[in-house]
């Protein structure tokens, strides 16, 4: 699309607040929850990260799609934000072994986007008013049909995502040299996580977020990992019972971000809606437990509230340096801890790889 | 684990003066370091023989020695101040070497002096080329094939392992890769080879092979005594692999790795950090990838704040060498708070949502001769960084930054593209590379053929291609026809209104500039200000550090105090450096001191003046009409202070006076009236003040005319210029022609002064602040080298040595008297030639000048203060001038000539010293006194 042929867009705001720019990837119209991202690189790895399933993505750095699409970069098989908004988008991209242009893949996953807009404005924005919907569109020019649309759109709170992006059926993905078997419950997992793991010898067979008990039993798994995914934990009881019946086991239990919440309520602690979350991969997080601190990749709306977390349950492993925040639980009934942040990075710092070597080494003792 | 308590005092070691390769970002990093400490209750000594730098200000340190940076100097403080440890990692490359020759003497280690911030093994690692390889070969980074050479023998052999040429010579300790580069042809190799073996101080040169082309990228690193690492920056190259990092345009954060090979990067970063010892501080990582692929090798690693690490806090607003202060003295980074935000951890990695150009500044115009080709060894003289909310726009900010005459990135009226010298100059690495990849694409290049011959990533070819189409849309229409939009989107891309108005004109019909300005503010389209947070608006940040852009949402909130913008002096070039800086860091304070709101606007990322704590607002911006007017406008500043910052800022005077904007202190008149002889020379006759015959030409006929009437030798030289640019001494009608014809050249435009040149005349440089009643003489300086010489390049003694008490009394009388007749409110330097008891008068500069911060550092006066206070109404009598001087001081200058080995080392009236240092003279047996005076005649040429 050069200079000459390109075609305007809105971006509106339930507020009212509107942007004009040029309409990237599919024409039409979109929305959903609006959120920033704060990473310089890795915008495939955040498209496709399941736990932004029907948002609106706004990226911070304002170049983007520099590099152009590669298949290695994706965290899916499709892009999960609902629409795309940034400040320059690079309709050419440098990349010798991509394998295309961030446009075409846009079009392909039939993602609606904004380019031209003060991405820096509607930060600040938002980092003030909190998070709320918002519209692009480069059908409607029409800016108070937009804002209505906008104001109208399914609002996210309360909403149990999790089962729009879960697989149908489970799948085992096998490792190379598979020393342990670890059931892995799919909310919205990452394939950096399947990566990790299998890449440490665990052989894991995924589930869908609502697998029968019995079908996980009968794989016998030497372990459990919940993971990463989309929306509010709190009306997800089919979940929080599957934690439940984990722990009953005896066997060791990882969780990731909403896989932490998830733990963190099956032992009764409060999961609230942050006024705005963490999403870039420049968290600094620290480990109570060795003094050391962590640059972290985060993507989270909600968080464990650290006023309820229960001394003889469980203790806070990692806190945000920024803000306090519970990022790590280590618990003490059962075998398992569980962090808010990831560990699996893609995008971001690898610093906390050593959670998965925990994990496998956890399995590994559980069974001397 | 808190801050150290066993070490109360300690002792900072300087940079020394500025060269090509190190320059004033050491005093940026050595004054941060010294508020660290003192912030934390530690006594701080300090070495520097730079006078100019801010670092060595009686308010900076507890006890500051002006020493020659030796290690004798060294142990001679030591023994009176007794610190407990030494920071060496503030003062660059010589900072360094001095900590390592005195712990290799086991100094330290006698002394019970804690070396902090750097392991002195480490640094003999990364130095020695060897020693670094085998290390990198133990953890598994991949590196450059190559071999260290002693010999000619050796380099032989090591050319055949390599499969020969090209290679690239790499001598060992070096500073800036002095004596190194690529060798492409045969016959060039055995003499590069023995130049760089003769260059070394160890005569050792690693030879390696090329990875020409490859892209370069920078990581800056921070690591605390837990072993805690965070990268503050990545820099990405745009000039690819051999050309010197310090020479290349470089552009943060990374824009064309995806974050898979980011992270191989930063992996591999913060690896090799821990492997070279357990020093908490800062570093420095070099890489250059294969395009297009995962596959990298490491370039090198430096373990103490730099050159970039000073542009990467500019950039970034993290104040890294602040940090790493705290962190030398124990401190870990989860216990330190991120400076900008003031609520966040320090220990964190800063996000960036714009994007920040660095454009080095060269000087070959003054070097004739020198090989203009830019190589691994490093020629620039300064940088401009400039901060946009894209590249294109961020790219042409740092062209108007650069002082070099241009309003961006081409576009402006002044080239006439050439097909053949735009190949030519693309095909091997040039200054002008981005201008020269515009001018490709006006012809019709595509990405794909400048990609091949440049090896620059495409993406930036791309973007640079886009900034060209949209000078190609705009050609053609007129004021008239032009949308808002298609003019708003120009103003994005960072197009100046001068650039605008040239596109405009080529349909025909001229426009100027303020027709541009005009238009647009009638479209109510100005500029927005945007802060450099560290967060990328995360999180709210209170500091007042600001950047322009076209954009929806202003950030900077007006005060309702009385205003003052003090410009800074843009990029560090011969003539114009941290001289400059030191003084406008002093304009800031005494603003401030005063009662005023005090407002920086500067552009050269390795100042003080650039810090975000120094003014009560920053604005990065380039020190470029257009952008100075528009601050001026939002914050309807009260006026302008232009006497500090050099040129760069009186050079905007008339246009600020013609805009009726206030100019603090002298009267622009008289500012005016001293750039002009026609002007100047009947006020010195109405004063009965002695100078030397001159005459003004436009041509060479009226030129050889005046000289023929004020008889040879004679100084030619353009008006209006900075250093002495082009001035010549010719001593025959011959010369003068071919002198008249180099400036009708290069100064079309300009109209040329031809004087008497007064043979074997002594020079004497006076610097006095004036403030209508009293007149305060800072400093009588005497030159060693005879008048021919420019002063910023003689050896200047304070006071002076042999004139006459009947010279000195003309002399002070004769500056009363024009500080008098010019009205003069502040400062005023005036330069005299004496000879035969006659004063005759050179110049006048109604403004701070280069010596002022020598004469400070000598005096222990804070001249800069002083003046800038008399400019804002203080009265001199109220202030306290007693001189703290006892002996003589002495201004030694610095050249660059072992970075030009094919030019001729001379002196003439055109300046060509990159920095100075002073000393403290007994006596005149002195080698500092004796050695300059028994050769001051030697180099004096044309």
């Amino acid at each position: 699309m050069s200079i000459y042929t390109r075609k305007k867009a809105i971006l509106a705001l339930a507020d009212g607040t509107v942007a004009h720019g040029w309409a990237i990837g599919l024409d039409g119209t979109t929305g959903g929850e609006l959120c920033f991202n704060t990473s310089m690189t890795g915008y495939q790895e955040i498209f496709t990260d399941p736990s932004y399933y029907g948002q609106m993505m706004m990226m911070t750095y304002p170049h983007i799609g520099n590099y152009g699409v590669s298949a290695r970069d994706d965290e899916h098989r499709k892009v999960m934000i609902s629409g795309l908004i940034v400040r320059s988008f690079s309709q050419e991209y440098s990349n010798p072994t991509a394998d295309g242009a961030l446009q075409d893949y846009l079009v392909r996953n039939k993602i609606v986007g904004i380019t031209g807009v003060d991405t820096r404005m509607l930060v600040r924005h938002i980092r003030e008013k909190g998070v709320m919907n918002a519209v692009i569109s480069s059908e409607i020019s029409d800016e108070q049909v937009l804002i209505e649309k906008a104001k109208n759109w399914v609002s996210m709170d309360g909403l149990d995502l999790a089962k729009e992006v879960t697989r149908k059926e489970a799948q085992t993905v096998k490792a190379e040299n598979g020393r342990f078997k670890v059931a892995a419950f799919d909310y919205g997992i990452k394939q950096n996580i399947i990566n990790s793991l299998a890449a440490r010898g665990c052989t894991l067979r995924i589930f869908p977020a609502k697998a029968s008990w019995n079908d996980v039993l009968e794989w016998n798994p030497d372990g459990f990992f919940f993971s990463n995914g989309p929306g509010d934990p709190n009306p997800m009881d089919y979940a929080i019972e599957t934690v439940n019946n984990a722990k009953a086991t005896g066997k060791p239990l990882f969780g990731i971000c909403l896989g932490h919440q998830l733990m963190a309520l099956s032992e009764g602690f409060t999961v609230d809606k942050m006024f705005v979350g963490h999403r870039g991969a420049n968290h600094p997080v620290k480990n109570l437990e060795n003094g050391l601190v962590e640059i972290s990749t985060q993507n989270h709306g909600f968080a464990v509230n650290p006023t309820t977390v229960d001394a003889t349950k469980a203790s806070v492993s990692h806190t945000n340096l920024n803000d306090d925040t519970v990022e790590g639980l280590r618990f003490k009934n059962f075998p398992g801890f569980s962090v808010q942040y990831h560990p699996e990075a893609s995008p971001g710092p690898h610093d906390s790889s050593y959670l998965f070597d925990q994990f496998v080494k956890m399995i590994e003792d559980s069974q001397n | 684990m808190p801050k150290k308590t066993d070490i109360k005092k300690i002792l900072i070691i300087g940079s020394g003066p500025i060269v090509i390769g190190q320059a004033c970002e050491f005093d940026y990093s050595g004054s941060q370091a010294c508020r660290s400490l003192r912030e934390e209750g530690y006594k701080v000594v300090l070495i520097n023989s730079n006078p100019a730098t801010i670092m060595t200000d009686p308010i900076m340190a507890d006890a500051i020695y002006l020493k020659p940076l030796t290690t004798q100097s060294i142990k001679e403080i030591c023994e009176i101040e007794q610190p407990d440890a030494v920071l060496p990692t503030m003062g660059g490359q010589t900072a360094l070497n001095l900590a390592r020759d005195l712990h290799h003497e086991n100094y330290w280690e006698k002394k019970g002096i804690k070396i902090i911030g750097v392991d002195i093994d480490a640094i003999d690692i990364t130095e020695d080329r060897q020693q670094f390889r085998d290390l990198m070969e133990r953890i598994g980074i991949t590196q450059c094939r190559s071999r260290t050479a002693e010999s000619l023998l050796d380099a032989k052999e090591i050319l055949e392992e390599l499969g020969g040429l090209p290679v690239v010579l790499r001598p060992s300790f070096t500073l800036g890769g002095t004596g190194g580069g690529i060798v492409w042809k045969e016959e060039d190799y055995e003499k590069k080879v023995l130049r760089a073996l003769e260059l070394s101080p160890v005569h050792q040169v690693l030879i390696e092979e090329s990875i020409f082309g490859w892209k370069e990228y920078e990581l800056e690193l921070l690591r605390d005594d837990n072993d805690n690492v965070v990268i503050i920056c990545g820099i990405e190259n745009l000039d690819p692999m051999g050309v010197h990092t310090g020479d290349s345009v470089t552009v943060a954060p990374t824009q064309t790795l995806s974050d898979k090979q980011f992270q191989i990067l930063r992996d591999a970063a913060i690896k090799m950090m821990r492997s070279i010892g357990t020093f908490a501080g800062g570093c420095n990582v070099q890489f250059a990838v294969k395009p297009g692929s995962d596959e990298f090798v490491a370039i090198e690693i430096n373990p103490r704040v730099s050159r970039s690490s000073a542009l990467a806090s500019k950039a970034t607003g993290y104040p890294i060498a602040k940090i790493a202060t705290k962190l030398a003295v124990g401190y870990t980074l989860d216990e330190l708070k991120n400076q900008i935000t003031g609520t966040t951890s320090a220990c964190f990695e800063p996000s960036l949502d714009y994007v920040v150009v660095k454009v080095p500044r060269f000087n070959f115009e003054k070097f004739p001769g020198a090989n203009e080709e830019l190589g691994t060894q490093m020629k620039a003289v300064g940088e401009v960084m400039a901060i946009g909310r894209t590249f294109p726009e961020a790219l042409n900010k740092a062209w108007q930054s650069l002082e070099i005459g241009r309003s961006g990135l081409g576009a402006d009226g002044y080239e006439e593209i050439d097909r053949k010298e735009v190949r030519d100059r693309l095909m091997k690495p040039y200054w002008d590379r981005t201008l020269q990849i515009r001018n490709a694409f006006k012809l019709g290049a595509s990405v794909e053929e400048i990609a091949d011959i440049t090896k620059v990533d495409p993406w930036f070819l791309q973007q640079i291609n886009y900034m060209v189409s949209l000078e190609n849309r705009t050609e053609g229409q007129s004021l008239d026809t032009i949308s808002r939009e298609d003019l708003w989107e120009l103003k994005q891309a960072g197009f100046s209104d001068v650039q605008v108005a040239h596109l405009l004109s080529q349909s025909g019909k001229k426009v100027k500039e303020v027709q541009v300005r005009e238009h647009r503010k009638k479209l109510n389209m100005k500029p927005v200000f945007k802060v450099v947070d560290t967060c990328a608006a995360e999180f709210p940040a209170e500091t007042p550090y600001f950047y322009s852009s076209y954009e929806g949402e202003n950030e900077s909130y007006l005060s309702d105090k009385k205003k003052i913008i003090i410009l800074g002096s843009g990029p560090n070039r011969i003539g114009q450096g941290i001289e400059f800086d030191y003084s406008c860091v002093h304009a800031v304070m005494a603003v401030r001191d005063m009662g005023y709101e005090a407002i920086m606007v500067n552009c050269n990322p390795e100042t003080v003046s650039t810090d975000f704590d120094i003014a009560d607002k920053l604005y990065f911006e380039p020190v470029y009409w257009e952008r100075v007017l528009d601050i001026i406008e939002h914050e309807g500043a009260e006026g302008v202070i232009v006497q500090v910052g050099g040129q760069t800022a009186l050079k905007l005077a008339k246009r600020f006076h013609d805009h009726g904007i206030k100019l603090y202190g002298t009267d622009f008149e008289m500012l005016d009236l001293a750039e002009d002889r026609s002007r100047f020379t009947p006020l010195l006759r109405d004063l009965d003040i002695p100078y030397p015959e001159y005459g003004t030409a436009m041509d060479a006929e009226k030129a050889i005319l005046i000289a023929e009437k004020v008889g040879y030798p004679v100084l030619i030289r353009p008006s209006y210029v900075l250093g002495g640019q082009g001035m010549r001494i010719a001593v025959k009608e011959e010369e003068l022609r071919r002198y008249v014809e180099r400036i009708l050249k290069s100064h079309p435009e300009n109209e040329f002064l031809i004087d008497k040149y007064l043979e074997q005349a002594v020079e004497v440089d006076v610097d006095s602040v004036y403030d209508g009643e009293m007149l305060h003489i800072s400093g009588i300086m005497q030159q060693i080298e005879p008048a021919g010489v420019h002063s910023g390049d003689s050896t200047a003694v304070l006071p002076p040595y042999s004139l006459s008490e009947h010279v000195i009394k003309t002399i002070e009388d004769y500056q009363l008297r024009i500080a008098k007749a010019m009205n003069i409110q502040g400062f005023l330097n005036v330069q005299y030639a004496v000879k035969d008891e006659i004063v005759y008068v050179l110049e006048a500069n109604p403004r701070s000048t280069r010596t002022v911060p020598f004469i400070a550092k000598a005096t222990g006066r804070s001249e800069s203060q002083i003046g800038v206070k008399v400019i804002m109404g203080a009265k001199l009598k109220d202030m306290d001038l007693t001189s703290k001087l006892k002996c003589y001081a002495i201004k030694e200058p610095v050249f660059p000539f072992d970075k030009f080995p094919e030019v001729k080392k001379e002196l003439g009236p055109e300046m060509k010293s990159t920095g100075e240092s002073i000393y403290f003279l007994e006596d005149f047996n002195d080698e500092h006194f004796r050695k300059p005076y028994e050769f001051k005649s030697l180099y004096l040429s044309k």
